[in-house]
C-alpha cells in the first residue's frame, strides 16, 4: 500500500492505493499516530484503494472515533467494491462518505 | 456414435464413461500460520480463481474471506502450543462453477462460526471489530462449514465464483 499525505492548515488528505489489510494496515495507522494535533478535519482518499480487509476497517473506526472528538473523518472516490464492503459491515452507517 | 448408443440402448463404450466425466480439480498447499505469508496465501487463491475464469467480484468476496480465516489461524490456532507456530493447509476444489477451499490446521480446536454476530447497526463509539471477519466470511461466502476431525480444525467455504 501507497500513502500520499498533504497537510494544508487543519486539513489533511490521505491517498491510500493498494490493499488495505492485515500487513498494510498498521502503515495506515502509524500515519494517522503521527497527525498534528491541530487538525479537525480527516480526508481519506480511495480512489486508488484495491481491497480492505476487517483490519482496514478497524482502523477506519480508530480514526473516525479520534477525529469526531476534534472535527471530522471523511472518506472520499470509494469505488464500488470497497463500498460493498462498507455496506456489509454496516460502515456505511457510521463514516462520512462523500 | 452417441447416436448409435441411443438406437441399440446398449453403450458399447461403457467402461470409458468415467473418463468422459472431467475429474474434479483439488490443488492443496501448504503455509506456515503466519500473517506474513498472507499475501502468498492470498496470491495462490487468486491466481486458481483467475485460471478458473472467476469474476472480479467473486475474487475480492473470495480473497477477503480468506484472509479472514487465515489470519484467524495465524494470529490464534497454535498460541501456547509448543513453540507457537504450526501449519495450515489449503485446498481448492473446482466444481462446475462453484469453488470450495477448505482450510485445515492441527490447532486448539476453535469453531470460529459459533461466535456471535456483531452488531453492525451500534454507533461509532460502541462498534467493535472483535467477530467482524467471520461476519464478513458469512456474508461473501454462499456457504460456510466448521468441523473438528481427527485434530484438525476444518473450515469449508464454498462460492459460486463465475
Amino acid at each position: 500500500m501507497e500513502i500520499n499525505k498533504v497537510i494544508k492548515d487543519g486539513c489533511c488528505k490521505l491517498d491510500l492505493s493498494g490493499r488495505l489489510d492485515t500487513i498494510t494496515s498498521p502503515q495506515l495507522e502509524e500515519e494517522l499516530k503521527e497527525l498534528p494535533e491541530n487538525i479537525n478535519e480527516l480526508i481519506l482518499d480511495l480512489k486508488e484503494l484495491e481491497y480492505v480487509s476487517s483490519a482496514g476497517l478497524r482502523v477506519f473506526l480508530n480514526a473516525q472515533k479520534s477525529m469526531s472528538a476534534k472535527g471530522k473523518m471523511v472518506l472520499r472516490n470509494v469505488n464500488e467494491e470497497i463500498m460493498e464492503v462498507l455496506d456489509m459491515t454496516g460502515f456505511t452507517q457510521i463514516l462520512t462518505i462523500e | 456414435m452417441i447416436d448409435q448408443e441411443n438406437k441399440n440402448g446398449i453403450d458399447p463404450f461403457d467402461c470409458k464413461k468415467d473418463d468422459a466425466v472431467p475429474p474434479v480439480e483439488a490443488i492443496e498447499r501448504q503455509f506456515d500460520a503466519d500473517d506474513r505469508q498472507l499475501h502468498d496465501v492470498l496470491g495462490f487463491l487468486e491466481e486458481e480463481l483467475e485460471k478458473h475464469g472467476a469474476g472480479m467480484k467473486q475474487i475480492m468476496a473470495i480473497t477477503l474471506s480468506m484472509e479472514e480465516a487465515f489470519v484467524n489461524v495465524a494470529h490464534y490456532a497454535y498460541e501456547g502450543i509448543g513453540d507457537g507456530t504450526g501449519k495450515v493447509w489449503i485446498s481448492m476444489e473446482f466444481e462446475d462453477d462453484t469453488v470450495i477451499i477448505v482450510m485445515k490446521d492441527q490447532g486448539m480446536e476453535f469453531d470460529p462460526l459459533a461466535k456471535e454476530d456483531p452488531d453492525i447497526t451500534a454507533e461509532a463509539e460502541y462498534r467493535k471489530v472483535g467477530g467482524l471477519g467471520i461476519y464478513m466470511i458469512k456474508q461473501s461466502m454462499d456457504s460456510v462449514m466448521y468441523q473438528r476431525k481427527d485434530g484438525y480444525n476444518i473450515l469449508t467455504m464454498k462460492k459460486v465464483y463465475r
